[in-house]
């Protein structure tokens, strides 16, 4: 095949210009990595639930009641739109594991023994399910299995019913509701202290005291069935069985986890790849801008010769394609990679059985037309120019730039300036859009690693005073139902118990005209000394002696503010139905709490001094004995220890929310080795001539480099500021796009993160500068002397 | 003008040879070239395109470097030295003229000629400099602002502000007409009348030769012929 001699000129122009081709590939490539990445990841999460829900039959509905019998379960699945029920007894329980001191928290999960569920089927990965006539049989969730290297044939105990048991596990599981398994009032899932366990229904109701009877139920949906009307129905049937109230399928703790990183990795995909994109048009635009001033003779001869002006237009939009094409290339392969890790990331994350990581062509084509887009958008206004031009203007040279004298800008200064240094701000100045979008991209390389490390400062801010200022406690005690107060001195009294706190959780409705919302008012002492309600800013809050102070995402959902009234509708005890007012709102990280004086509470629900937690603070010397003592107490449901809690979340964090920032501290050099490297090249290119004159009139090269560096140096230190103020405003703007209901990341940039960030735009500019010096040190002078310009 | 014999040479080169090689070409630039520059000496180097007229000017101004052979300044060997001496040679000795001026876009004819006062050893003022190439009214026009000649003036001034010991010039009238040439040589022959510096001007316009002291006609990398001018004829005189 023979190739058109412009397009011969076209792949010698692609090489020549090689760095600069690679060096705006790569920040092609990273933004194509990144949605290729995000997209993959996000479509193989979606692929994997679905289907993981729909094989292991994962249910739309959901109720906890107190006990309820099982002849409620045709009831319930005469209900319209109804498909199937499963009704299961549902407990936690102390569980006790050799060799580990600290309390362990199960939960304690149904199966039938005569076969699969119909619901919520388990994927066992190892063993069995638990068989009739054998009590003892336990199947375990696979990651409690791991953490504690427990397999078919090992030994437990659990306290059911204050008496313990011990149990032999004969089969290991994953289950599409524990796909994220977290313990009550933890944050993050702690595997070593908290797990599932399944074990034959026959088992359970006994040991709970529920013959012919269930405290557990869910169903799945006919196709086209509306979830919120079998809520309403299963709510009427299961009222007056202590029903905390029927929730779907999106209320579910663990699916609402999957959703809400579902959702954060869409605004991701939606954010990053759009910056690095822009970033990418503009440097093609700086690239082809410059190969066309420099071609217009040749492109002036040519269409002399006689090609039209769409000939000439079609090659520069070639070579536009040939960049867009490396990055692509090399984003797919990146963003393939990426997301195929942070899939697998994930799946170890939230276990899951398998993985359906099998991208289709979408992301993969849609990344491709928006980075080919972005660089012929940013090339379009150079290849109009080339097309533009007139044969007989683009042979004659160019009119030499005319500069101005200074006359604005602080001219008894600029007059005591070196000629070389004035030569640096009448270059910057003579451009100044190109100059500020060179900044601008150094810029924004700047504000990438800023709203990257954010995260980290973000995430300290919450450790800080979520568990570490708000949290006296070393120990929550978690009670297995309401007790009376004295349970409170009985817990005072034990072993290296320095002070107790109590806490009583309610579960309740909350209703203000039509919203609604499930969730827990938490009754605790008006001035709280180990508890503390805190807010956002890290300030303690006392409780007045009526009222509830609520979270400011609680009062958004309901549209109230100080001073209205919330209809509580309680679920359990008496079930009375309050009216109570507003008295506060506050700001919170995580969750949205309803707090409210503890004594109000039990006054409200008419009932002697209750509780249903304790928190202590603990002699650490007593710690061992003192777990070894709640592990034998039966009305004991939870045990949870900060400093675990702390220890997970930084552990969780780590192995997710880091890598990330390391990828995007990766990218943000590339963005600022791209930009800046690139303007090098081109200040070079246009200065060639100049340099060399100088270095002939006796400069050294050192002197002769200050022009160069002086250059990008003077862009770049206007750019780091900059990039500090987009920083925090990006910043800023996804803090509050990753806003969820679970949590808010707060907003803080702490003065350090401003510091390392502007270091690594400064250190990448200077990569890419001391990159591009080299090749001033082998300028040849006689040859750039015997051109003309 | 010193008589040979009575003085120093300011350059010297001995057997100079220049070969460059593009890819499998051998082509000899210069093949054994002898020559003695005199103080206050103008020389006219003479030749057609192709001839080493250039080369040689690079070699010993600094620029290039000679494939055999001895270049002197004073007595320097200017073909043992390396980049950092080059730089310091062109830098304190050498003042250079070219045919398409370079000069910097962004800086006044004042500043461009600034730019080498500042780093120069002994300069003049750069008032003076621009004066003495009759620019004293345009000092702080931009070269987008002034005309070929006067640009070419500029680079003139900025060639001798610092008080060089020679002064090579390169096709300095190739870009201009005729009547902006003489300008030009006008002004390099002020200069070399007012501040006796030794000056090397390229040229193969032979008209320009008869300003000269000596001409030195060069072809085929060697010296050909060498001629000593009676008289030299004014500047001003000459038309092409």
């Amino acid at each position: 095949m023979k190739l058109h001699p412009l397009d011969r000129k076209l792949l010698r122009d692609l090489w020549r210009l090689r760095g600069q081709v690679l060096a705006i590939g790569l920040v092609i490539a990273s933004g194509v990595g990144l949605l290729v990445m995000s997209l993959t990841s996000l479509e193989a999460l979606r692929d994997t639930s679905a289907a993981y829900y729909e094989r292991y039959r994962f249910a739309d509905v959901f109720a906890q009641v107190k006990r309820a019998p099982e002849s409620l379960a045709s009831r319930i699945a005469a209900i319209e739109g109804v498909q199937s029920v499963e009704t299961r007894v549902v407990r936690s329980a102390v569980l006790d594991v050799g060799g580990f001191d600290e309390p362990v928290m199960g939960q304690l999960v149904s199966v039938p023994e005569n076969g699969e569920p119909l619901l919520n089927r388990l994927a066992l990965r190892a063993g069995r399910y638990p068989q009739a006539g054998k009590p003892d049989e336990v199947i375990l969730s696979e990651p409690f299995a791991l953490a504690h290297k427990l397999g078919p044939g090992d030994h437990l105990r659990a306290i059911m019913s204050g008496r313990w048991r011990s149990l032999v596990v004969v089969g290991v599981a994953l289950s599409p509701e524990y796909v994220y398994t977290m313990g009550p009032g933890a944050l993050m899932p702690d595997d070593l202290r908290y797990g599932v366990l399944w074990m034959g229904r026959e088992t359970l109701q006994a040991a709970y005291d529920l013959d012919g009877a269930f405290n557990d139920v869910s169903a799945s949906l006919l196709r086209g069935a509306n979830p919120e009307q079998v809520v309403d129905e299963m709510d009427r049937l299961l009222d007056r069985y202590g029903s905390h109230g029927a929730y779907v399928r999106a209320d579910q703790a663990s699916n609402w986890f999957l959703s809400n990183e579902i959702d954060q990795l869409e605004t991701m995909a939606r954010f990053l790849p759009t910056v690095f994109l822009a970033v990418a048009a503009f440097l093609t635009n700086m690239v082809v801008a410059r190969l066309v001033a420099v071609e217009r003779p040749e492109i002036g001869l040519l269409k002399a010769f006689g090609y039209a002006n769409s000939a000439i237009a079609w090659h520069y939009v070639k070579l536009v394609l040939a960049i867009g094409a490396v990055g692509t290339l090399l984003g797919w392969f990146f963003g393939y990679w990426l997301g195929l890790y942070s899939t697998t990331m994930y799946a170890d994350f939230y276990r899951f059985p398998f993985l359906l990581f099998r991208p289709n062509a979408g992301p993969f084509l849609l990344a491709a037309a928006a980075s080919v887009g972005a660089a012929l958008l940013g090339a379009i206004g150079a290849v109009r120019r080339a097309a533009a031009l007139s044969p007989a203007a683009a042979m004659q040279p160019p009119a030499p730039p005319l500069f101005r004298r200074n006359r604005l800008f602080m001219p008894r200064l600029f007059e005591r300036l070196d000629q070389p240094t004035r030569i640096v701000l009448r270059q910057t100045s003579r451009w100044p859009l190109r100059s500020l979008v060179t900044s601008f991209g150094i810029a924004m390389s700047v504000a990438v690693l800023i709203v990257s490390m954010q995260w980290l400062d973000a995430i300290h801010r919450i450790v800080d005073v979520y568990f570490l200022q708000a949290q006296g406690q070393d120990v929550t005690v978690g009670l297995v139902e309401a007790r009376s107060s004295a349970a409170v001195g009985e817990l005072a009294r034990m072993p290296g118990v320095l002070a107790v706190e109590p806490m009583r959780t309610v579960a309740a409705k909350l209703r203000s005209g039509p919203r609604v919302v499930r969730d827990a008012v938490q009754g605790v002492p008006a001035r709280q000394a180990l508890y503390r309600v805190y807010d956002a800013q890290g300030a303690a809050l006392d409780l007045p002696p009526e009222g509830l102070v609520i979270s400011t995402v609680l009062a958004e959902r309901l549209a109230v503010k100080p001073g209205d009234s919330i209809t509580v509708e309680v679920l359990e005890g008496r079930r009375p139905v309050l009216e109570i007012p507003v008295a506060a709102t506050f700001e919170t990280y995580i969750g949205r709490p309803a707090y409210i004086d503890i004594d109000a509470l039990n006054r409200a629900m008419h009932e002697p001094p209750s509780v249903t937690a304790v928190h202590l603070r603990v002699d650490p010397l007593f710690a061992t004995r003192l777990y070894r003592e709640l592990k034998q107490m039966p009305q004991v449901s939870a045990v949870n220890l900060k400093s675990a809690a702390v220890t997970t979340f930084n552990e969780t964090l780590a192995k997710t929310m880091l890598i990330y920032v390391g990828f995007f501290i990766v990218f943000s050099a590339t963005l600022a080795c791209g930009v800046t490297y690139n303007a090098a090249r081109i200040a070079l290119a246009e200065r060639a001539r100049e340099l060399a004159t100088m270095r002939v009139l006796g400069f050294s090269r050192r002197e002769v480099e200050y022009i160069l560096i002086g250059e990008i140096g003077l862009l770049t230190f206007v750019a780091l500021p900059l990039g500090a103020g987009i920083g925090w405003l990006l910043a800023r703007w996804l803090v509050r796009a990753f806003e969820t209901e679970l949590y808010r990341v707060p907003f803080v940039v702490e003065p350090s993160t401003f510091g390392w960030a502007v270091l690594g735009g400064f250190l990448a500019t200077l990569a890419s500068v001391l990159l591009v010096r080299r090749r001033l040190d082998r300028l040849d002078l006689i040859a750039v002397l015997k051109t003309r310009e | 003008m010193a008589a040979p014999g009575t003085q120093r040479a300011v350059l010297r080169a001995r057997d100079l040879c220049k070969v460059y090689r593009t890819g499998e070409v051998e082509v000899h630039a210069l093949r054994g070239v002898d020559l003695e520059l005199w103080p206050a000496e103008m020389v006219v180097l003479l030749g057609p395109s192709g001839s080493g007229k250039s080369t040689l000017l690079n070699i010993l101004g600094g620029l290039d470097s000679a494939s055999s052979g001895e270049a002197w300044f004073e007595d320097h060997d200017l073909t043992r030295q390396d980049d950092r001496d080059l730089t310091r040679y062109r830098r304190e000795h050498v003042g250079f003229v070219f045919q398409f001026y370079n000069l910097i876009s962004s800086l006044t004819a004042l500043e461009n000629v600034a730019l080498v006062t500042e780093i120069a050893t002994r300069p003049m003022e750069p008032e003076a400099a621009l004066r003495l190439v009759g620019l004293g009214e345009r000092l702080h026009h931009f070269p987008a602002q002034l005309s070929g000649g006067e640009q070419q003036r500029v680079a003139i001034a900025r060639a001798i502000a610092k008080q060089p010991d020679v002064l090579l010039c390169d096709e300095p009238t190739g870009a201009l007409d005729s009547q902006t040439g003489v300008l030009v040589l006008e002004a390099i022959e002020r200069i070399h009348r007012e501040l006796g510096t030794t000056t090397v001007l390229i040229t193969h316009n032979a008209v320009i030769a008869d300003m000269a002291d000596r001409v030195l006609v060069l072809g085929d990398g060697c010296i050909q012929k060498e001629r000593r001018n009676p008289q030299r004829r004014p500047a001003r005189e000459l038309a092409w």
